[in-house]
């Protein structure tokens, strides 16, 4: 109960942000924000003995039974890790945002945003129902719009955030019919049901769909090839924020769903295959691709990106481990699960940190180009000592967490390579050489962000603002990530009994308590290959760095300028042209047209239908006999009715109007209606008078300009909705399908306590209807008289304004 | 009865269908006008047979009354026309006070590109 409450606390809170920010309009606002994610880290952190002891907390609301829709939350080892992630970096995020935005930004915005995907994203990561889980997932996805465009009048920042939300709320869309198709397949939108049973429809075709399309939702949100284009964009964004969604959390979504549907789709060549395959090629795409930029920021995009590649293939070597069932040898795919899971957590403890350094260097000195910077060791030593810390770690060097996992990640792919599950030989080789490569570039990268920002000369000229050591407490939030960096590498077994144990249990259900499951992390295993591979990178990545003016070139050569970006520019623009030309096709502004468009529409479904159903059998026996008197009158409106269309004057064809009127009158009557002659009476004559008053202002009727053959086909669509309706009625007429409910009526005087059954209906049985229909005449009668009291220099204003 | 009143209904939905595509304003309105008094009549036509009993007034105590349901529709329906051809009537004069047409082709020229 209190797991499903914490998903809301966020929500509430940002509820009354606006409230606290008209009282508090200064920074200290953040420091009523970042009770949150403390208060809701430490609830979540008590949950972290007893997880790790293996129980799991599930909590059920119940609500659409019909289409097995809960609020069902679920805490297991996996969702802890992320809540954990989510709040953890959350109250450091905000701690450094309370120094890093200025006092003159919308603060209240930005922490009603913040609060609003931190809701989402923990919305994610403790939902059961995958129902539920898409739709926190498609907020996370419109919170993070909100954020990269919070500074909106940049128009960078409108198109970032545009592209990630078109790309990653496509790619959920996709999920989404993913998700139904699981539903469909397995009867429930349960994910732990789903795992239960899902082994028996394995060989249908629908799951392959299912497992494809959940994979688009998963790679579109962590920003897998060819979907990264969105990440590098959405950097616009504060840089707190970069570091918390784009980074730390929110583009782990896609890695959280591929985690958690492991026990579903693992042990499948396809899902190896793809989801070790693309994370592979993102490794690389993206450690290459971050070596060019000259932008901090966008660096560490595409460094997030290849990280991102490398966690992502880790859990599809990981899935393979489920293929045959629990046997010694599937301890060397659990181990790639493991290393991922591992290198997740590291990942959002030095790239946390790495972010928020480059958002001290730009808020102190103005510019995050590279080229400009230089030398800021001098005057920046804890600056840099934290980007020393975080680099380090990324670029896999020792005494950092980022040196064991990536330890791991090799190793995992030394070990997968030996084993010919999927004939993977071949295949294992290439995956081997592609993720050195990658670790290479990423040796270099690392390394620019620390020599050439902080080593070299400074040159003041080249900066916007004088410089000095950032304030204290926007050092606090990474110097805390860089403590953890360096934590993790000294007791890593803390981590990986307390967290990573019950992770791997949720993600091989199976394989629960299995030897082996929870390797123990070693710093020194002795010259494996994994080892000499780090070696090699280490020596590799310095040469290259060294060189790096030499080989730049390459970056130039043209199939590399050929971007992604260019295409979804082009596909957008081309789309943009497509639909408003197909709109001006037929949206034409003219009244007439819309009705033709509705006329034919009428005939030819109604119509056709008609005719293809054959309903069209008549039955006159049942005809109430026609006196001469109301045979006269009906005549008399034909006539009048006819006449309209010809009549040369307003006046002429109001008259008429008024002959329906009336005869309508009569023929209630006849009908045995007199509250409606009484009304139609009333109504028509002030209609009549409200039209002669009208004319008054209305200059007389011009013949009417068109063409004749446009007459002959407003006759003809005239004439054919004029016959249906007729058709239609007498068909209805002659086949009497239901029993008139209104014998109940007839009651009115038990029920209602009237005598006219006419006025109980509307009274009484329909009062609703009737107040609503008040209601209408109200707000007519409102429209009526604003318009005519609209004074005329109020027009002149809105003239000018179109 | 009923077949003959549905005819009528028929013919005036064509000439409403009529007015209704015109490009005069008030034609457009008048067409509703007619629309609506089509609409009357066919609801009027699928109760349960037309002049089959006394009013429905209890008070009459006859054997048997005629439709009632119909005439609580037509009776909503009558006022709520009433209210859209006021409405209409007053933008159409609202509309020609500030462009100076009646024209709906003329208007589509009107502070449009």
């Amino acid at each position: 109960m209190t797991i499903t409450l914490s998903i809301f606390i966020p929500f509430l809170a940002a509820i009354f942000i606006p409230f606290i920010y008209k009282r508090i309009q200064n920074r200290h606002i953040g420091w009523f924000v970042i009770i949150v994610p403390i208060a809701l880290f430490i609830f979540l952190a008590s949950f972290i003995p007893s997880i790790a002891n293996g129980s799991t907390y599930m909590h059920t609301i119940r609500w659409i039974d019909s289409a097995g829709i809960h609020f069902a939350t679920y805490l297991d080892g996996l969702s802890l890790i992320f809540a954990l992630l989510i709040t953890g970096v959350g109250s450091l995020v905000i701690l450094y945002s309370i120094y890093y935005l200025s006092e003159r930004e919308s603060l209240g915005r930005f922490y009603v945003y913040l609060l609003l995907f931190m809701g989402a994203m923990l919305g994610v990561v403790l939902s059961d129902n995958l129902m539920m889980l898409y739709v926190f997932w498609e907020l996370t996805s419109i919170s993070s719009f909100l954020l990269i465009a919070f500074w909106y009048h940049r128009k960078k920042s409108r198109y970032g955030a545009q592209k990630s939300m078109l790309i990653t709320v496509s790619g959920g869309i996709a999920m989404l019919a993913g998700f139904i198709m699981l539903q469909s397949l397995t009867g429930s939108f349960s994910v732990r049901e789903i795992v239960a049973t899902i082994g028996q429809y394995t060989d249908e075709p629908l799951f392959l769909w299912a497992m494809l399309l959940v994979l688009l939702g998963a790679f579109t949100k962590s920003a897998q090839f060819p979907f990264h284009i969105w990440l590098p964009d959405a950097m616009e964004a504060p840089t707190p924020v970069s570091a918390y969604l784009h980074s730390a959390t929110m583009v782990k979504a896609g890695i959280y769903l591929v985690a958690r549907f492991t026990p579903i789709f693992g042990g499948e060549a396809v899902w190896f295959y793809t989801v070790s395959g693309v994370g592979l090629f993102t490794l690389l795409v993206g450690s290459f691709n971050a070596v060019k930029q000259t932008d901090l920021k966008a660096l560490l995009a595409y460094s997030t990106v290849s990280q991102l590649g490398l966690v992502m293939s880790l859990f599809g070597l990981g899935s393979v481990a489920l293929q045959h069932g629990y046997s010694p040898d599937s301890v060397i795919y659990t181990q790639a699960t493991f290393a991922a899971l591992f290198h997740l957590i590291n990942h959002s403890t030095f790239k946390g940190a790495l972010f928020m350094v480059v958002g001290i260097v730009d808020h102190e000195l103005g510019t995050r180009d590279i080229r400009r910077l230089g030398g800021l060791m001098a005057f920046m030593p804890i600056t840099f000592t934290i980007a020393l810390i975080g680099s380090f770690s990324m670029a896999g060097l020792p005494p950092f967490n980022g040196f064991l996992s990536k330890e791991m990640f090799f190793e995992a792919l030394v070990n997968a390579r030996n084993l010919e599950v999927f004939s993977t030989g071949t295949v294992g080789t290439l995956f081997l050489v592609v993720a050195w490569i990658a670790s290479v570039f990423t040796f270099v990268y690392s390394m620019i962000i620390v020599f050439q920002t902080f080593f070299g000369e400074f040159h003041p000229e080249r900066v916007e603002k004088p410089s000095s050591e950032a304030s204290f407490g926007m050092l606090v939030a990474p110097s805390v990530l860089a403590i953890f960096v360096v934590g993790i590498f000294f007791f890593p077994n803390v981590v990986g009994n307390y967290l990573l144990r019950p992770a791997m249990t949720a993600i091989y259900p199976s394989f629960a308590g299995a030897e082996g499951l929870v390797p123990h992390i070693k710093a020194w295993h002795g010259f494996n290959p994994a080892l000499w591979m780090t070696i090699g990178v280490i020596i590799l990545g310095t040469i290259l760095y060294k060189l790096i003016k030499y080989w730049r070139g390459v970056y130039t050569i043209a199939p590399l300028r050929w971007n992604l970006d260019t295409a979804f520019n082009a596909g957008l623009t081309w789309l943009e042209g497509g639909s408003h030309f197909i709109t001006r096709m037929y949206m034409k502004g003219y009244l007439k047209d819309y009705l033709v468009y509705i006329f034919t529409f009428f005939i030819v479904a109604v119509g056709g239908s008609i005719l293809w159903t054959g309903s069209y059998s008549f039955d006159f026996t049942d005809n109430s006999p026609i006196a001469i008197n109301e045979f006269l009158i009906v005549l008399a409106m034909a006539g009048a009715a006819l006449a309209m269309i010809f009549a040369k004057s307003r006046m002429t064809a109001i008259i008429l109007n008024g002959v329906l009127g009336y005869s309508i009158a009569l023929l209630f009557v006849v009908f045995r209606a007199p509250d409606l002659a009484l009304t139609q009476t009333v109504v028509e004559t002030v209609t009549t008078a409200l039209f002669l008053l009208c004319f008054y202002f209305l200059p007389e009727w011009k013949k009417e300009r068109s063409a004749r053959k446009t007459k002959i086909m407003n006759g003809i669509i005239a004439l054919s909705a004029g016959t249906i309706v007729t058709v239609l009625a007498l068909a209805v007429q002659g086949n009497k399908m239901f029993e008139s409910i209104s014998v109940y009526f007839e009651d009115a005087y038990l029920l209602a306590g009237g005598k006219n059954i006419v006025n109980t209906i509307l009274g009484d049985f329909r009062a609703f209807d009737t107040m609503l229909e008040v209601v209408v005449l109200f707000i007519a009668g409102i429209g009526v008289f604003t318009l005519i009291k609209l004074k005329t220099g109020k027009e002149d204003k809105d003239i000018e304004d179109q | 009865m009923e077949t003959l009143i549905t005819v009528l209904v028929g013919l005036l939905v064509t000439v409403a269908v009529y007015l209704l595509l015109s490009r005069n304003l008030i034609r457009v309105i008048l067409g509703t006008a007619v629309l609506s008094h089509a609409a009357h009549l066919l609801l009027m036509t699928m109760g349960n047979g037309l002049k089959k009993g006394s009013a429905p007034l209890l008070g009459e105590n006859a054997n048997s009354y005629v439709d009632a349901l119909p005439q609580a529709l037509i009776l909503t329906a009558i006022v709520i026309s009433f209210a859209v051809t006021a409405f209409l009537l007053v933008l159409a004069y609202r509309t020609y006070k500030k462009t100076g047409t009646d024209d709906l082709h003329a208007l589509r020229g009107f502070n449009d590109e």
